[in-house]
Order: C-alpha cells, then structure tokens, then sequence
C-alpha cells in the first residue's frame, strides 16, 4: 500500500513551473531518495507534501486519505515529520527540550516517560552529553542531528529529511546511514539528499526530479545507468 | 535541588514574604503593596502574551477597562453583589478578549501592535461616548457598602490587603502551573521559532487565540479587582497609558519569568513614590532608570538574575 502518493501535483513562482505535474508515490516502509540537480524542485516538491506551501493544483495522499486542503500542523499531525533543510532549531531551548517538544505533542506521557523518551532519541544521534545545552550553542553539525532527533521524536510514519547531512563530518554521515538502516522499515523515509554516497547506500527507490518534473524513477542500479540523469546532471544533452 | 524544586520553593516563598509583609511594614506600604499586587496580576496576564507567547500588545487596557467596567457597571447600574459583579467583570473581558483576538491574530508583528492599539482606544472612546453611564474619565465611586464579599468588607484595610494576595496569588500560581505544561511549552516555541512549532504538528494559531484570551481574562481579573478593593472605575483605565504600564513594568521586571512582572511592577511603583518625594521632576528620575536598565540589564531584572547564574529562573 502507498503511504504517500501525490497526483498531478503543481505549484510555480512566477513563471516557473517549480513543480510541475508529479505523480509520485511511496509505499508504506521505503527508502526513497528525492534526488535532481539545484533548482530541480525537490525542496518544493515536499514543501507542497507536508503543507508548507500550497499547491495550485493536484492532490497529496497520505495514509488513505486526501490531505490535499490540510493545514500543515494537521498534516504532520497524521504522522509526517519534516526536518528541515537550512537549520531550524530553537536556539534558546535546549536540546532536551526540543526533542520533548515533538514527544509531548504525539504521547500523552507522564513527565518521567517523556524525559525517558527524549533521552533514547538524543542517544541515536549521539548528543546524551548535549541535552542540556542551548540548542543555539551547539555546533551545526550537532544542531543537524538534533534537526533528526526531533524528527525521530515524532515517531512518525513518514520521515521527511532535507538535505540531513548537509553538514555533517564523515563519522556523523556513516552514524546517519546507520540510523537510516536501523529506521527502514518501520518508517518510510523521503529523502532529499546531494550526498550520492549517501543515497546509493540508504536508498531502496529513486525518484530524480527535473526541471519540477520527473525525470526517471528506480533502484540505485538503474537510476545510476540512466542516461538521462548522466546528462541532466552533467548538464549536457 | 531539582529545577522543579527550586522553582515551586521560590513561589511559595515569593507568596510567604508578600503575607508576612502585613505585618512587618506600616500601613502606608500595605496600602502601596495592596495597590502593587492588584496591578501585578494585570502584568503577570500581560506577560503571558508578551513574554511567553512572543505577542506585543499594546491594547490591554482594553481587558484591564473591560473587567473594571464589567464588576463596576453591573453594580452601580443593575444592582448585583459584590461576588456576582466579580464574575460577570471576569466573563465580560474573557468575551472582549475572545472577539478581538479572533480578529486581530489575523495579524502579526508590528501590524497586530497597531490593531490591538485601535481596538483599546475604540473601547475608549465607546467608555467616554456612554459618559452618562460611565461618567467618562471622572468615573464613578462604587459605595464601600456594597464592597462586601461573604460579609467581609473588602475596603477595610487588613481585609484589602489579604484580598489583593489571593488575587495575586491566583494568578501568579495559575501562570506558573500554565508555563510548565505542554501547552505553555509550546507557547515559548511558537515565541522562539513559529515556523518550527508549525511543523512540528502544533496548531500555532489556536495556541496564540487561547493565549491571548487567558491573557485578557487576567487582566480583565485585575481590573474587576482593582475597581472592587478601591473603589472606582474610570476610562483613565481605558486609555493607552494603561496599555503601555504592564509592557513597562514586564520589561522592567523581565519578560518571560514568572517573578517578572511582581518585580517590575513595585519597582515601577516604588520608583514614581521615591522620586517624587526628592523632586518635582520624578518623571525624569523614572525615564532616566527606565533607560539605565535597557541599557545594562535589557532582559529585566529576573531576566538578568537568570543570565548571571541563577539559570533555573522560570
């Protein structure tokens, strides 16, 4: 079954077609990776998933329903999560609380089991010695991690991340596609990343956008044999 | 000590010192601090809108007017005792700032400074326009007869003074508990990063409405409160210097703490009372300190007690 499908989905600034025309689809439990050259539309593209920005046209599913005229907060209510892809942390709470802020909103916890809770997530990204600190102190690739920790927090069904290793030093990249691989299965992961690594070692499916269009869609072999991603990618025709 | 520990000692504290306080000054400062607490519950509602949920208004004297008017109106004009007075001052500013919430969060920023501003000063001038109700800014004198709760006369001195604690202490307790739930966790979310609270699933507008109806509703309690223990109701009250008092005194004291807006506001008082004993010129004394403190201490006092240690300050 599909977790997540959108149909005919557009949305353009001006006179440009950001998005234009996507159908797409996620079955429940993948790893998908959203990958395409800058300016692609990808940012765009879920932005218009999870309700950040409104589509002009198409339709979004999620979870068996018609999500499309949702406001975002209702949206990642239904079990999305969405980390950011330029760091958006609150900088004057601390780690622990940023984290419990995507906990309390999903369980109806005691304050001990929260706290337990936040802890188990903050020790996946490997920032228990951090839990105190101001979430503004942290250097970026920790404020990266407490972006996914906030995420996990959620214990979404689908995982929305935006470029999540941006930024991150080797050992953290090799920790994230730990956690990718730890994650999948249990939550369907859409992935945004520029990372290639990254991609062809986490993903199961690939879906390469273009221009707001979808280019090709596949396993990591095939897509990586796709002449028409070689050439949008080295930019010759 | 735990946060938690330290943070519910410091209340009960706050609380003790504030009764045994009765006891120990002259019945000149029981009169001020009586003043004190009454005015400090319309700062700690207005702190729950300005510092916690990040929301600058600069129209809440239109609920501080709304809770006067509600107790004192219903009392002269309609006849009612002095504890139903109290709860239709409660209700009525709840439903004003219910009403204009609703319309101005369509706003934000300096766009919802200037629609709140417009609104207090339409309850203003609405208080000025009914004058032969409200007898505008002379306003009226509610009888000490009527200023009578469960047979206690709340205009005797002790009686007022124990009133303006409970009030006090039932806001200041409310807030308190408030700011530590989830819900007001994620009010200082919203105020610290409100596109990330959105997207961490919360509903930011309905947040932001019942923060500014609990807001109101507060201060909407101080004014009903300060009309019943002194006496008056007057559109003074509605006009726009009562607007910018709790923004002043929530500044001074710290925005953002639950001890705040007590500090700023006797400090506020003290200040004007000092100075105006030294000089005629105690204005200049007060915009002279007024600007010291947002020079060097520009989180206010608890908030600069929380920057040099005292970390655990809620």
């Amino acid at each position: 079954m599909n977790l997540l499908e959108t149909r005919c989905l557009s949305r353009s600034f001006g006179g440009l077609k950001a998005v234009d025309n996507v159908d797409f689809a996620v079955p429940e439990g993948q790893v998908r990776a959203l990958i395409g050259p800058n300016g692609a539309g990808k940012s765009t593209f879920v932005a218009a998933v999870c309700g950040r920005i409104r589509a002009e046209s198409g339709s979004v599913h999620f979870d068996g329903k018609d999500i499309s005229g949702l406001p975002a907060h209702r949206r990642i209510e239904m079990g999305m999560a969405y980390t950011f892809q330029i760091t958006s942390v609150f900088a004057n709470l601390t780690a622990h609380e940023n984290v419990a802020l995507g906990v309390r909103r999903i369980a109806r916890l005691g304050r001990r089991d929260i706290d337990q809770k936040v802890m188990e997530v903050l020790d996946r990204v490997g920032l228990t010695e951090r839990s105190d600190q101001s979430a503004g102190d942290l250097s970026y690739g920790h404020q990266r991690l407490l972006e996914i920790a906030m995420g996990l927090g959620q214990m979404p069904k689908l995982f929305i991340m935006d470029e999540p290793t941006q930024g991150l030093a080797e050992g953290e990249i090799e920790e994230f596609k730990q956690l990718i691989r730890q994650l999948a299965g249990d939550t369907t992961i859409l992935l945004i990343e520029h990372n290639m690594n990254v991609v062809m070692e986490t993903a199961e499916q690939i879906t390469v956008l273009n221009s707001g269009r979808v280019l090709a869609e596949g396993s990591p072999e095939e897509v990586r044999a796709n002449g028409d991603v070689q050439a949008a990618y080295l930019g010759t025709g | 000590m735990t946060g938690n520990l330290k943070e519910n000692s410091l209340h009960v504290g706050v609380l003790v010192i504030l009764a045994a306080l009765f006891f120990v000054v002259s019945d000149y400062h029981d009169g001020n601090l009586a003043r004190i607490m009454v005015l400090a519950v319309y700062a700690v509602g207005y702190n729950l809108l300005f510092g916690y949920s990040g929301l600058l208004s600069l129209g809440h004297a239109l609920f501080f007017a709304a809770g006067m008017y509600g107790l004192g109106l219903s009392m002269n004009l309609l006849g009612f005792a002095a504890l139903p007075a109290l709860l239709i001052g409660i209700v009525f500013s709840a439903g004003v700032s219910a009403i204009v919430g609703f319309l101005a969060l369509r706003t934000s920023g300096v766009a919802f400074m200037i629609v709140t501003l417009m609104f207090a000063q339409a309850g203003f001038l609405t208080a000025l326009h009914f004058g032969e109700y409200t007898r505008g800014d002379e306003g009226f004198v509610i009888q000490q007869a009527s200023r009578m709760i469960a047979g206690i006369d709340l205009s005797a001195h002790a009686n007022r003074y124990f009133a303006a604690f409970g009030f006090f202490a039932l806001s200041y307790v409310a807030v308190a508990i408030l700011v530590r739930s989830p819900f007001g966790r994620c009010l200082v979310a919203i105020r610290e990063n409100e596109e990330r609270a959105r997207m961490l699933g919360y509903d930011v507008w309905m947040h932001k409405y019942l923060a500014v109806i609990a807001s109101g509703t507060i201060s909407g309690l101080s004014g009903a409160a300060y009309a019943l223990l002194f006496g008056y109701a007057g559109a003074t009250f509605a006009s726009v210097q009562y607007s910018i008092l709790p923004l002043l005194w929530v500044l001074l004291g710290g925005a953002g703490t639950t001890i705040g807006p007590l500090i700023g506001t006797a400090f506020a008082f003290y200040l004007i009372d000092l100075a105006s004993e030294i000089t005629t010129a105690h204005l200049l004394v007060v915009g002279l300190t007024i600007v010291l403190l947002t020079l060097f201490a520009p989180q206010g006092i608890s908030g600069e007690l929380r920057r040099r240690g005292l970390k655990w300050l809620p």
